[in-house]
């Protein structure tokens, strides 16, 4: 009786080391642990009934439950949101060189400093910052994001083909920006600086996701990427702009003015350097810390949510219509964009396995005040479209509104699906997937075509 | 006889569904249905049954809930959803055209198909 009881205390410890064993794996969670214990004891007591003795029978169903670095990856493979936070999955075959490694901190430090001198080269051909502010405009994300895509390039060894691809686009991209013969005060350069660094990013993007332009899980990746990269530059802008601020003023108690040197070197260089500096950062940390555009996601979906509905009762209870002025306008297609970013990071960061709760209650409120909000906004522009005619500005405002409210609508619509049971939510991640070829079809045409389409005004 | 790595792994799917299409059940007597019906040949490795599991709930074809006994350890328990039922019809289909396809050929090729059968595939 005394064996007995001795090695059943036995079987409880090695089972409570194998599970603290399991637990160290990223990508399997405490009920996937839970769920293969309950196999292993349900193994164990078979194989003791049919007269094995317990240390024997946990041995044997440990082995049968397989090698744990196959398994999981296994689990890796099915839930990539848990393999986001370890990219480097042990023994991958092609897995890429460990970020914050020594090497590729050098090459990261390298494409920042490409970047940063970059955007110094066009003052040697005479063009500087303070007389020619629209060519910089319209440039800046071509001097930040080829580097970047070049870092990502190297990182995920990129093939030759999809380079020249990249190559092509960015050549597209500079085209674009600066082929055709725009006014400084024309419309169109301001609608190319805000689009072209959109339509860059999803190159990046190709570099990211290592080549592989179809919809694919890896794009996900991408879209986490791009919150947690957003979030870690601007912590650097801000500590830049403390930098700043001391740096001029400790010069200044010293009697030298050097707001000459950090107008023209500091900030530009620096705000281009960065861009790369936070995508290591993301690349390196992203196994040290929770993400955070998840987090704020939730914080912010229910404040969103709140405001938005407010809103709307606001609005139809005093029968009143957006009022056209262009500003408010652009101030919506902001909101529009803020809660599609809301969506997206719910989505991406979202483990499919849990059942519909309140929070998918919460962001089927919130797409859905939003795309009629999105119809409000299409009838004022359009309505200013027809007693105003076409400009640059109001096209490319119908368009994104367009491009906006198709997307709320069918993720609203995939939402509600997915809360009465009625379909996976591998289909709202599908289709997020999928939609950006839509922001990226957009981006370049309001940057290639619109120009001469609209005679370059 | 051993059934090769590459069958097992492309025969998963059809046999879990039909597994499941007759009852909830869980990971361990899974398994054990599978060793049962195939005479033991058919050796998975236990552990890679429930990637697989949380692959069919993903895409929807089966449903999972915990459930506890009363004094019991609580155990994850699947069924099979209508999506699932219509993707085993579908895999039903494709697996009968194979096994339909194969069994023409051997038939014609004059091969014997039995347990003595040797490889290679002498006429």
């Amino acid at each position: 009786m005394t064996i007995e009881s001795d090695s059943d205390k036995d079987l409880e410890t090695q089972i409570a080391e194998w599970r603290a064993y399991m637990r160290r794996r990223r990508a399997v969670h405490g009920t996937d642990v839970d769920e293969l214990e309950d196999h292993l004891r349900t193994t164990v007591a078979d194989l003791v009934e049919a007269g094995l003795r317990p240390e024997e029978a946990f041995l044997i169903a440990v082995k049968r439950l397989g090698n744990l670095d196959d398994l999981s990856q296994e689990f890796a493979r099915v839930h990539s949101e848990r393999l986001w936070k370890q990219l480097v999955l042990s023994g991958a075959p092609d897995a890429p060189a460990p970020a914050g490694s020594r090497s590729d901190l050098l090459i990261a430090l390298g494409c920042a400093a490409a970047a940063a001198i970059s955007i110094k080269v066009p003052e040697l051909f005479g063009r500087d910052l303070d007389n020619d502010g629209g060519f910089y405009l319209r440039n800046v994300s071509l001097f930040a994001l080829v580097p970047l895509a070049a870092y990502f390039a190297y990182r995920r060894r990129v093939g030759v083909a999809s380079i020249c691809v990249m190559v092509v686009l960015f050549a597209l991209g500079a085209v674009g920006a600066n082929a055709y013969p725009l006014a400084e005060d024309s419309q169109s350069i301001v609608l190319t600086a805000i689009h072209l660094p959109l339509a860059l990013w999803l190159v990046v993007g190709l570099a990211y996701v290592g080549g592989d332009w179809r919809p694919d899980v890896k794009w996900m990746d991408f879209i986490r990427f791009t919150g947690e990269w957003l979030i870690y530059y601007v912590l650097i802008a801000l500590g830049g702009g403390i930098l700043v601020g001391v740096t001029v003023n400790v010069f200044r108690a010293i009697g030298i003015d050097v707001t000459g040197f950090v107008e023209a070197w500091l900030v530009p260089c620096g705000a281009v350097g960065a861009v790369v500096v936070a995508a290591w950062l993301v690349e390196a940390k992203q196994s040290v810390i929770e993400n955070m555009a998840p987090v704020l996601t939730r914080v912010f979906t229910p404040l969103f949510t709140a405001a938005l509905l407010a809103f709307l009762v606001t609005l139809l209870g005093a029968g009143k219509i957006i009022d056209v002025e262009r500003d408010v306008l652009i101030l919506f297609d902001l909101l529009l964009v803020v809660v599609l970013g809301l969506l997206l990071y719910a989505i991406s960061a979202r483990d499919p396995g849990i059942r519909p709760g309140l929070f998918d209650w919460l962001q089927l409120a919130l797409a859905i005040s939003a795309a009629l909000i999105d119809v409000l906004v299409l009838l004022a522009i359009t309505g200013r479209i027809t007693e105003w005619g076409t400009t640059p500005n109001r096209a490319a405002a119908l368009g994104e509104n367009l491009v906006l409210i198709a997307n709320l609508a069918w993720t609203a619509f995939l939402l509600a699906g997915f809360i009465r049971h009625r379909r996976p939510f591998e289909h709202l991640e599908r289709w997020q997937i999928r939609y950006i070829a839509v922001y990226a079809a957009w981006a370049w045409t309001v940057v290639l075509v619109f120009p001469p389409v609209f005679g370059f005004f | 006889m051993r059934v090769t790595k590459d069958l097992v792994a492309a025969s998963a799917t059809p046999m879990v569904l039909g597994i499941l299409a007759q009852g909830e059940s869980y990971g361990y007597a899974i398994l054990k249905r599978v060793t049962e019906m195939s005479g033991g040949e058919l050796a998975w490795t236990d552990g890679l049954l429930y990637p697989l599991l949380h692959r069919l709930e993903r895409l929807g074809h089966i449903e999972s809930s915990w459930h506890s006994p009363p004094g019991g350890r609580r155990r994850k328990y699947y069924r099979i959803t209508a999506q699932g039922r219509a993707e085993l019809a579908e895999q039903r289909r494709q697996w009968t055209t194979v096994v339909d396809a194969l069994e023409t050929i051997w038939h014609t090729a004059g091969v014997a198909t039995g347990r003595t059968a040797t490889a290679g595939g002498a006429a």
